[in-house]
């Protein structure tokens, strides 16, 4: 049943598609391969985690086509997603498409109250499960908002600010907080998924400049860092067979390698300046300072805590002390596993400490959906560019942040 | 008698049909068991003839050939139907050879009744007058009950007969005390006068209302409809599977064809009234059907209900046809429920081959656990179960979906998106029921303990018909374009 995985590459289609309906096939057509990828080959409690997140997710997304369908005979009887982010609509129409839209979006990141079907489905998953689930699956919630709800629905998106802030900043803490609170590796990583899946959401809602660009940047650097970690936690499983933290302590002595890659991708998550996180997360917190200086505040709880539950951790696995009848002969890592680790190393580095590449790519289309953002009723000020405040940083320059204009 | 010879050549495939049944039963007592295969050939031979003819039968999309002073009528609406039902007749027949075989009970006359049946269908697609329609549904539910009961050695096999036929006759006879009423205040049986008397006493006449209501709840009974479907479970588990398949899905569909005929050409004028009572209908259909098709555990029984949940999903087609503005506003409506019905009809083809043939020991595999564990033993079989469940789940890139699709386009055309949107999450609610039989070929392994584990017994008909069914879900999934096209022009003649 590796039949499975190039069923499960059509996602790609996804993200290139122009046509609404094509959107919507390839968006419902993971749900099978990813059913039975988790069902067939997942842990114990695999029957009950596959079919959580079949109907989870299909749930959120029944409501997406009945969307789509209305948009249709509002939108100039057309499915062309470029032409259907040209269109405006009715103010009340786009409340309606806006919960629609945010069902299906908002279950697939997961966003706040729809968020457990993920725990379940990343400790019950492979690794190969839990890594494109993590790095590929949960984008395709962000980008939907960033696709489809932001350029079509702009009046409803900036009335719902307030509210995808809140539960964007619910989530970051309340994800943190049940980190902090896991014995399963897997499960605190899952809940970190949560977390950071918050700073995207939160950067995509400030609706400016800075804060989508953060949040782009943050849903690239969370399919890495976070990626590694599943692989991390992947490789200690196969040694130990086990991923409680109890179970796996003191792993520096026996695999240095390992260690040292595991703290590297925890630092990276904790957001440390010159990892690929930090960029990102800071973007979305400019952005997001634009917008509320409490909100800034609350979500840079998130980063504290996210320190806390992760250097615990790596206190723990990395440099604790195993009981004395737990000696396991462990072996470090091969070459398979440092031939898929380590290419996620350069990459926390390399947009850690040159993410102009990046950024500079997503410049221009960041600014088209700010633009289109700007048709509606009370339009979202522009401010300079990310790319322009990260160079200024980056350089030293004085110019204070609050100066350059707050939002709405 | 020139005229007389034109209205024959208009029924040609009906005639050849009904001359190849009376054959097959005749050459049956003379025909050695063993060369009993012969008889099936000979149906199918007639099918794939009578489907060349059908094809070839109407030169242009909007004509209209009425034949025997307006009892029935040649059009692409009907040759639509035609096409599906010969073709699903065919691939039962296919489906048939080898279950009959393993059930041993492979009799020649059955293919008469497959045929006999057929007959009746065609002329339920093609009458524009209700007594000949009414005439085509007896044909085709008399030649069910006989098949219902054909395993007589099953208990539940002649219960299901019985139930069946008690009932059906039940709905007939509603059915036609309509129709008295209808023939009363149009002084004709003929969908054309019943239309024109309606525009004439208009429509808030008591005496029209409830004729209208005993004709859809005629209809309902056979299209499986809430509340009228308590007959669809038993019947569909007692009868032998290859019969349940043609009950499901050629049944089905040759009743919704007459239904739109009726409602649309002859009762167009209430279509305010009965879409309005075709929407609390769909509603209690999809909720109902879904909702108790979790609770099964057998899966020809769980199949019945879901039949039932899809023919909710037809009737919202129904209902957004009935809301449409002006004469064309209908259109998408009832091109839907072609396109539903044709998806339908191949995903379900399918899911009953692949059941049917699921032996156990010498017996038919029939419960869903029996399923336990096919897809370390015939991943092939399991894969294109999974292909039918996600099908009928409606879960894209399969056909099932586009014909969701296209059902809720109309809906949400004839503002109705809160209908959409409701008849989605029960889909969600079915998606469980179907993944459930995909969790246990794929996620459960099977109990150590049983003798003979079952197994899918391939033969090459059966290779056949699975071959044809899957790649219907796959293509109609991927590219439905020309089916598409084709109901869109087929119900043009439909006025």
């Amino acid at each position: 049943m590796t039949s499975s995985f190039p069923w499960l590459s059509l996602i790609l289609v996804l993200f290139v598609a122009l046509d609404f309906v094509l959107f919507y096939v390839f968006w419902e057509a993971m749900l099978i391969p990813m059913y039975l990828l988790i069902g067939v080959w997942g842990g114990p409690n695999r029957l009950y985690a596959a079919i959580k997140f079949f109907l989870y997710t299909l749930a959120g997304s029944v409501l997406l086509l009945v969307a789509i369908l209305v948009l249709y005979f509002y939108g100039g009887h057309t499915f062309d997603i470029l032409a259907l982010s040209q269109g405006t609509y009715p103010a009340s129409l786009q409340m309606w498409l806006f919960l629609a839209f945010f069902a299906a979006f908002a279950v697939k990141v997961p966003m706040f109250p729809f968020h457990t079907w993920l725990p379940d489905a990343h400790v019950e998953a492979p690794t190969a499960g839990s890594v494109i689930l993590a790095s590929i699956l949960l984008k395709m919630g962000t980008y939907g908002f960033l696709r489809f709800s932001l350029p079509m629905l702009p009046d409803a998106s900036l009335s719902f600010t307030p509210l995808m802030v809140a539960l964007s900043i619910i989530a970051i803490i309340y994800g943190a907080y049940m980190a902090l609170a896991q014995v399963d590796l897997k499960k605190l990583i899952a809940y970190s998924s949560v977390s950071h899946m918050g700073f995207v959401t939160l950067g995509l809602f400030v609706l400016n400049q800075q804060g989508i660009e953060g949040a782009v940047l943050q849903m690239v650097n969370h399919g890495i860092t976070t990626g590694g970690l599943f692989l991390c936690v992947g490789i200690i499983y196969e040694r130990t067979h086990s991923r409680l933290i109890a179970d796996n302590v003191g792993l520096a002595t026996p695999m240095p390698q390992y260690a040292t890659l595991l703290v590297i991708f925890a630092l990276s998550s904790l957001g440390l300046p010159g990892t690929n996180s930090f960029v990102g997360e800071f973007l979305v917190l400019v952005g997001t300072f634009l917008w509320s200086k409490v909100a800034t505040a609350l979500a840079s709880l998130g980063i504290i805590l996210a320190a806390t539950y992760l250097l615990w951790m790596i206190q723990r696995v990395v440099f604790g002390v195993p009981s004395p009848h737990h000696l396991p002969k462990l072996s470090d890592l091969n070459q398979r596993e440092l031939a898929t680790l380590v290419p996620l190393v350069v990459l926390v580095f390399w947009i850690g400490l040159y993410p102009n590449p990046l950024v500079s790519r997503m410049h221009q289309s960041v600014t088209n959906t700010i633009a289109s953002m700007s048709r509606a009723k009370v339009a979202p000020t522009a401010s300079p560019s990310a790319e322009e405040t990260t160079e200024s940083l980056l350089v030293g320059s004085r110019e204070p942040l609050t100066a350059q204009g707050s939002s709405r | 008698m020139s005229a007389y010879g034109a209205d024959l050549l208009a029924l040609l495939p009906e005639l050849i049909i009904v001359v190849t049944a009376c054959l097959v039963i005749a050459l049956d007592p003379i025909t050695p068991a063993s060369r009993r295969d012969l008889l099936a050939w000979l149906s199918v031979g007639a099918l794939v003839i009578c489907l060349g003819i059908t094809i070839g039968q109407i030169n242009s999309v909007n004509a209209r050939v009425s034949a025997f002073s307006e009892l029935v009528v040649v059009d692409a609406y009907a040759r639509f139907w035609k096409i599906l039902l010969c073709s699903v007749a065919g691939l039962t027949i296919l489906t048939s050879l080898p279950y009959l075989k393993a059930e041993r009970i492979h009799l020649g006359e059955y293919y008469g009744f497959i045929l006999l049946a057929l007959s009746g269908m065609m002329v339920m697609v093609s009458g524009v007058d209700l007594l000949t329609i009414y005439l085509g549904t007896e044909l085709m539910s008399l030649s069910l009950y006989v098949m219902t009961g054909l395993n007589r050695s099953k208990p539940r096999s002649l219960e299901a007969a019985a139930k069946y036929f008690v009932l059906g006759a039940f709905s007939s006879g509603i059915l036609l005390y309509g129709i008295s009423l209808l023939y009363g205040l149009a002084g004709s049986t003929k969908l054309a006068s019943i239309a024109s008397a309606i525009g004439s006493r208009g429509a808030d006449d008591p005496l029209v209302l409830i004729a209208t209501i005993l004709v859809a709840v005629g209809f309902g009974f056979k299209i499986a409809a809430v509340p009228f479907h308590m007959w669809t479970p038993d019947v569909y588990q007692g009868a032998p599977t290859s019969v349940t398949a043609f009950m499901a899905v050629a049944a089905k569909a040759a009743s919704f064809a007459a239904f739109m005929r009726v409602f649309v050409e002859g009762l167009g004028g209430l279509k305010a009234d009965w879409s309005l009572l075709f929407l609390l209908i769909s509603v209690v259909t999809l909720v109902l059907g879904n909702v108790v098709a979790i609770v099964q555990t057998n899966i020809k029984r769980m199949l019945a209900y879901s039949s039932i949940a899809h023919a909710g999903y037809a009737l919202i087609g129904f209902v957004a046809a009935g809301r449409g503005i002006g004469l064309s506003g209908g259109t998408p409506g009832l091109a839907s429920i072609m396109i539903y019905l044709a998806i339908y009809s191949f995903m379900t083809l399918g899911a009953f081959a692949v059941i049917g043939m699921l032996r156990k020991g010498g017996v038919e595999g029939e419960e869903i656990e029996d399923f336990t564990g096919l897809a370390k033993r015939q991943p092939l079989a399991a894969f294109l179960m999974l292909i039918f469940m996600t099908s009928l789940a409606g879960i894209p890139p399969t056909a099932g979906f586009i014909g969701k699709f296209y059902v809720f386009m109309a809906a949400v055309e004839a503002d109705l998106a809160w209908l959409a949107a409701l008849a989605l999450v029960f889909a969600v609610v079915s998606a469980y029921y179907y993944m459930r039989v995909v969790m246990v070929m794929y996620m459960r392994d099977p109990s150590p303990s049983s003798v003979a584990p079952p197994h899918l017994v391939a033969s090459p008909t059966l290779s056949f018909v699975l071959a044809c069914a899957v790649a219907g879900v796959i293509l109609f999934g991927l590219y439905p374009n020309p089916l598409v096209s084709f109901a869109l022009q087929s119900v043009l003649t439909l006025k």
